[in-house]
Formats: C-alpha cells, structure tokens, sequence
C-alpha cells in the first residue's frame, strides 16, 4: 500500500514538474478564428512574430457554422483556453458588455489607431456602443460582400449580341440591380444547365441577412436608427419593400437547390460552371484566382456591389477585429503581440500573405491595389459599407429576420410588406424587452 | 434458491474474508452510479428548472431575475413555437409509422427458413450502426438534385428534395427510416421466433387462411414488443436534432430540438430553453407514459 502511495506521489510531482517546465520556457498565444484561409494566413504571420520574438502564436479553427456558439460557450465559462478571438463585428455588444472582451481604448488612443486603420472598419469592428469612443477590437480582417462573375460568357459575342436584341443596351458588368436582375434572367437556361446568379439564401447565422442587407442598402434602405432603435419606417420603408422584392426576384435565377446557400455554395457556382454572377465575401476570392480550387480562373472577374436605382451604393460588411479575452492569463503578451500587428510593415506583409489589411495606408498603396484582380473593388467597397445590429441580442435580431424573410424569399408567403411589417414589430418587441431606446 | 444466491455472499469468497458484507459490497456498486447520476442528471435538471424562471443569459454578466411563469407564458403563445411542435408531431408519426411497416414487414419476409439468413440481417442492420450525423452527410448527398443519385435513380430530373418546403421534412422523416427500420425489424424477429409453433399448425389445421392467421395469431403476440419499439422509436424521434439540422434549414422541417438549440446557443437566452426544454420533457413523458398503460394493457391480454 505504501509502495502505491508513493508511486502515485511521484507520479504526480513528475507531471507537475514536467507541466512548469514547459510553462516556463515557451511563451505562447492562442488566437480562436474560424477555419477559412485568412486564419492560415494569420497562423503564417504568427510564426514571424515568433521568429522575431520567440513567442509560440497557435491559430486555433473552428468550422464557420459552431464559431459563435463555441466561442460564446468558451467566455461564458470564462475560460482561459484562447487569449485573444477574431470576433465577427456584431459580437461587439455582447463581447464588451458581457465582460468578455478587454477595454482596448487606452490602446487605441496611444496607438493612434483611429488615423492608421481606414475609418469604417474602426467604426464597425472596434467601436461599441457606436459613436462612444469606446473600443473592443483591432480591426484585423476587412471584408466586404462582392460580386465575381464569368468573363467568357460576357465576353462571347454571340451573348453579347443577343443580350442587346433583348434588352436594348449592352452586355456588360451590372450598372446597376436592374441590369443585374436582367443579366441574371438572360443566363438562366436550366436545359442547358447554365443559371444566372447565386446569391446568399441560408438562414442559420447571417448569411440571408449579408445578402438581403446588400439590395437594402443600395436601394437606400435602413434596417433602423442605430442610435434610437427606431426600426418602424425603415426596416418597413417602400424602399426596403423593393428591396426585398429585388431580391426575392434574383432568387428565381438561381441554379437548382439553392435554399440553403452560403459562402461554399456561392463559389462552387463558378467554380462549376452553375452561375454567370456569384455574390460572396471578399475573403473567399483568392480561391477563384487560384487555377488549383477554380478550373475557371482565368475567365473569372469581379466587380463591386451595383447601386440601386437612385444611385446609391453600398454593400454589407463582414470581416473581424481582433479582441484580447478578458480571462485571459497573458493579457501584457497579446498587448505586444497588438502592437507588433499594428506597424504598417506587420500590415504590408499581412496584405502580401493574402489577408486583407484594414490599414488605410496599405489599402491606398497602388501596390495594393493591383496586386489583384479583386485588390480595387474591394478598396472602393471598404469606404461604402454597413454593417447588421451589433447590440448583445443580435442573434435574436437575426433569427427573427431569417424566420421572417426565409419564408417570403424561399416558400413565397405572403408579401414583402408584410414580411418586413412582420418583421419590424419583431424587432420593437425585443428592443423593448432589453430596454433599449423609444 | 436462485435468489439468495444473488443477494448473499459466498462466505469462502475473498470478499467475505476481507470483512465486506454483502450490503457494503453492494453499495460499493451502486453509490458511484447513484452520485453520477446526481451530479450529471438530476442536479441539471432541477438547476435548470430554477433558470426557467429567469431571464437568465448566459453571454452576459447581467444578474437573472426573477420572471415567474413569464417565459412559460411567452412560449405557449409564441405560433413559431407551436408550429414547431406541430412539425415535430407530424415528423414523429410520419417517420415511426413507416418504421414500423417497413420493420415489421422485412421481419415478417426473414421469418422463415432461407438461405443466408444470418447475414441478410447483419447487413439489413448496417443503418442503424451509423453515426446520425454521418447518415445526414450522405443523404444530403443522396438528395441533391444536380448529382444526387436518388433523382438520377428515379429519373426526377433536379427535384429539390430538402430545398422544396413541401418536401423537406418528409426528405428527413425518409432517412430516418431508412435509418431505423432495422431497429423495428430486429425487435420483431425476436417477437416472431417466440410465437409458439403450435398455434399456426392448430390454425391449419383449421383451415384458418393466412390473414386470419396473421391478424388472430401473429399481430396479437407480436404487439407487446412492438410497442416497445414504438415507445423507443417516439422517444427518439421526438428528440431528432442531429439529422434534421444536418440535411436542411427549411422553417417547415425545423423541429423543437432544432428551435431549442437555437433558442440556446445562438441566441444565448438561457432562461427562456430552459423553460421549452422542460416543456418538451413533459410532453415526452406524457406520451411515453400514455404508451407504458397501452403496453400493460397489452400484455394482460
């Protein structure tokens, strides 16, 4: 008995031994990202620091559909397993009130980060509650939703000149949603297996929403005041109504099956001959310029959100700021690793590894701009984007849109009036409930 | 004799030599399952009915107050709930009724002498050998209408099985099925092999034709173990999740647990899934134990 009593002490304190010393000789950071390209660009980025440094940077993934519920599962736990998180922009709310999300504002003013990074990202991905002043995040990863589309098919002649017999002006990249609507109907050809346009339709997160927001806020829409919460006569407005109308009309172009459409989906539609026009983020084009993933890499171009039929231009954000966790042990190391982020050489290289730097300087550079063929678009969109409700409850406010607008765009129940009237007395009711404005 | 062999202890055994009783020993056995189940089951389960009465939220350091019966309310007068509930019905009685016929109906071609018997129904049981999750995958390939191989199969053209919100749920209820038929078949072999052989040869004797045989003989012996299959099968369909949230998002095949998990972890509203959880389970008791009279009823027969 006594012989196993010791064993086991000595078990132990070997483990424990073993556990320290590890601790003591490497440094090292965890940052939780979703599994996508970027994050392995980062991971990339961060095996510079370490040269520079000999601080171990670990990129922890998690496939894009459990990203929010595992990471809220992690804060709210407080558990220390990631140090920092690049957190989608609507989870600034419940970061910083939850008291997930460490106070960055002090660094912010010492940096100057507000005249380094461009000024919508430091709005959208780093300010809560907006025009407070107050910042959660470092704007990391800017994006924005965007438009590729098939050169080959625009380019043929033969289309080019059947597309004037139809419609009386010239095949070319959309001027705005009505020659997208138009190009879109003149491209769906289910016998020959060729459809017009593959938009964003899956109602589980954001994707209906990043999708629906794009016609919303070109056709000069609002989805409401963000300062009173007002969402009465906007989210309603005539405006919003042909909004949803125009979208509701581009999903009958879409190629068979396409109800639960997201990123993946959306690629895939180029990728295999599907779709003439595909909506999707900023972030998942380097995979269409890359002869490996896209067969169709040379005849794919891109071009930016067309505005609506006032002129208006917009297009919804994506993208993440980096936040350090506030039950974090190494909050000091993740402040230096930040500052190390921030420097515009640290921005040049994130940019040359293919993530895309919200810094303004970097953004600007014509080096930047034609490095390419999406560089361009994606410098005009930053400066016009909007972004979805960032308050804690954000999830309610978009599972309230999806159960709203699916139906309506997918099932074609009842108007769009009724579904965004539907819709807009959902969102009074759970503002009321959190006490929010009115 | 048979039964204090069971409960006292061998007083040779090295158990007895050290001093056990055969209480303390049979303590030793049940206090660890007891406190598990304590700890990972009931204490859950009755922490989570006190948070049902909250506005708790879990993703945030806000303190929960007290509501009363305010979500219980909210819920059973929110019509997505309900329609919720309506599809989860349909889907149960959709997807335990075809089970059940395709179940029974391949135990009752086994139950006879054939060759290879054996191993027709270790491969008729592959199905239900497979990871829910898994079987959602493949059958989302299956479905798919431009190279799905059922519509290839069935010469049905780009049909959009899971994409149509007719269809979707009853695309789900079929791999379900698919899945659990084998479930229902193996329950009912055993049921039919202990059908005692004399009935049938009294009943030809009779000159009793095949369905009074079937519906006088077979189905009433049958039964009580068939209704345990129900039973079984309800309670699973019942709580379906992995499946349904694997192979569609349509609103018309979202089914309670899917709203839950929703409610839960994406919305974060712990109060409010805590009080639809403990509705949920009052319905699955109730009807569980509506079947456990039937099946007693049964039995007695």
């Amino acid at each position: 008995m006594r012989k196993l009593v010791t064993s086991v002490l000595a078990g132990i304190g070997l483990t424990l031994a073993c556990g320290t010393s590890v601790y003591a000789q490497e440094k090292s950071l965890t940052i939780f990202w979703a599994e996508w390209d970027p994050a392995n660009y980062l991971q990339e980025l961060g095996n510079e620091y370490e040269k520079e440094t000999g601080v171990k940077i670990t990129v922890e993934t998690t496939p894009w559909p459990d990203f929010q519920t595992k990471a809220f599962t992690e804060f709210n736990a407080h558990g220390d397993a990631y140090d920092m998180v690049v957190g989608d922009s609507q989870w600034l709310g419940a970061g910083s009130t939850g008291g997930h999300y460490v106070d960055l504002t002090d660094f912010f003013n010492k940096h100057k980060v507000g005249d380094v990074m461009a000024p919508a990202t430091v709005k959208y991905y780093a300010e809560y509650p907006g025009g407070s002043s107050k910042y959660w995040a470092i704007p990391l990863e800017g994006d924005a939703v965007g438009w590729s589309y098939r050169k080959d098919w625009f380019e043929d002649p033969k289309e080019k000149e059947a597309f004037k017999a139809k419609y009386g002006y010239d095949l070319d990249v959309p001027k705005d949603f009505k020659a997208l609507r138009d190009i879109a109907e003149f491209f769906y050809r289910p016998d020959q297996k060729k459809y017009g346009i593959a938009i964003y339709t899956d109602n589980s997160y954001d994707a209906m929403a990043m999708g629906f927001e794009n016609a919303l806020f070109s056709y000069g829409g609002e989805l409401g005041d963000y300062s009173t919460y007002k969402v009465d006569g906007f989210i309603n407005s005539d405006k919003a109504v042909a909004a949803l109308d125009a979208y509701k009309e581009l999903y009958k172009f879409t190629p068979p099956g396409w109800a639960k459409a997201f990123f993946v989906e959306d690629n895939q539609a180029i990728t295999e001959n599907l779709a003439a026009m595909s909506m999707n983020y900023f972030a998942f084009f380097p995979s269409l310029i890359n002869e490996a993933s896209n067969p169709n890499a040379k005849n794919t171009g891109f071009f930016a959100n067309p505005p609506g039929p006032n002129g208006d231009q917009f297009a919804a954000l994506g993208g993440q700021g980096i936040s350090i966790v506030s039950y974090s042990q190494k909050q000091d190391e993740s402040i230096k690793f930040l500052e190390w982020f921030i420097k515009d050489e640290t921005q040049k290289k994130w940019a040359a590894l293919g993530g895309y730097t919200c810094s303004a300087a970097v953004l600007k550079s014509p080096e930047f701009q034609n490095a390419t063929p999406y560089n361009k678009a994606f410098y005009e969109t930053m400066f016009k984007v909007k972004d979805f409700w960032a308050v804690p409850e954000y999830a309610e406010l978009l599972q309230q849109l999806n159960q709203r607008v699916y139906p309506y765009m997918i099932g074609g129940q009842g108007t769009a009036k009724e579904t965004l009237d539907a819709l807009a007395a959902d969102w009074n009711a759970t503002f009321k409930k959190y006490g929010r404005g009115q | 004799m048979a039964t204090t062999m069971i409960t006292t202890l061998d007083r040779s055994s090295r158990a007895a030599a050290r001093g056990l009783s055969d209480i303390s020993i049979r303590n030793l056995f049940i206090i660890p399952t007891v406190l598990f189940l304590i700890v990972f089951n009931i204490f859950p389960l009755i922490y989570s009915l006190g948070y049902s009465f909250t506005d708790f939220r879990a993703s945030t350091n806000a303190s929960a107050n007290f509501v009363g019966l305010q979500n219980y309310r909210d819920l059973l007068n929110d019509p997505y709930v309900w329609s919720n509930f309506a599809i989860t019905a349909k889907y149960v009685i959709i997807s335990v009724a075809g089970q059940l016929l395709v179940g029974f109906g391949v135990a009752m071609l086994l139950n006879r002498d054939i060759p290879l018997k054996g191993l027709l129904t270790t491969l008729l049981l592959l199905p239900m050998m497979l990871s829910m999750a898994v079987v959602g995958l493949f059958w989302k390939l299956l479905y798919d209408p431009s190279f799905g191989i059922i519509n290839y199969a069935l010469g049905l053209g780009t049909f959009e099985w899971l994409s149509d919100p007719k269809m979707a749920l009853y695309a789900v209820a079929l791999t379900d099925i698919w899945m659990w038929s084998p479930f229902v078949m193996l329950l009912s072999l055993a049921g039919l092999s202990a059908v005692p052989k004399h009935l049938y040869e009294a009943a030809a004797i009779d000159r009793a034709g095949p369905f009074y045989t079937f519906f006088r003989i077979t189905l009433p012996l049958v039964a009580p173990i068939l209704m345990i299959a129900v039973i079984f099968r309800t309670m699973e369909a019942f709580k379906t999740f992995d499946l349904a949230y694997i192979l569609t998002t349509q609103p018309t095949a979202e089914l309670i647990s899917i709203r839950l998990y929703k409610m839960a972890f994406q919305e974060w509203q712990t109060g409010r899934s805590c009080a639809l959880a403990y509705i949920v389970l009052i319905m699955v008791l109730a009807i569980t134990n509506i079947y456990v009279k039937y099946l007693n009823k049964v039995k007695e027969r």
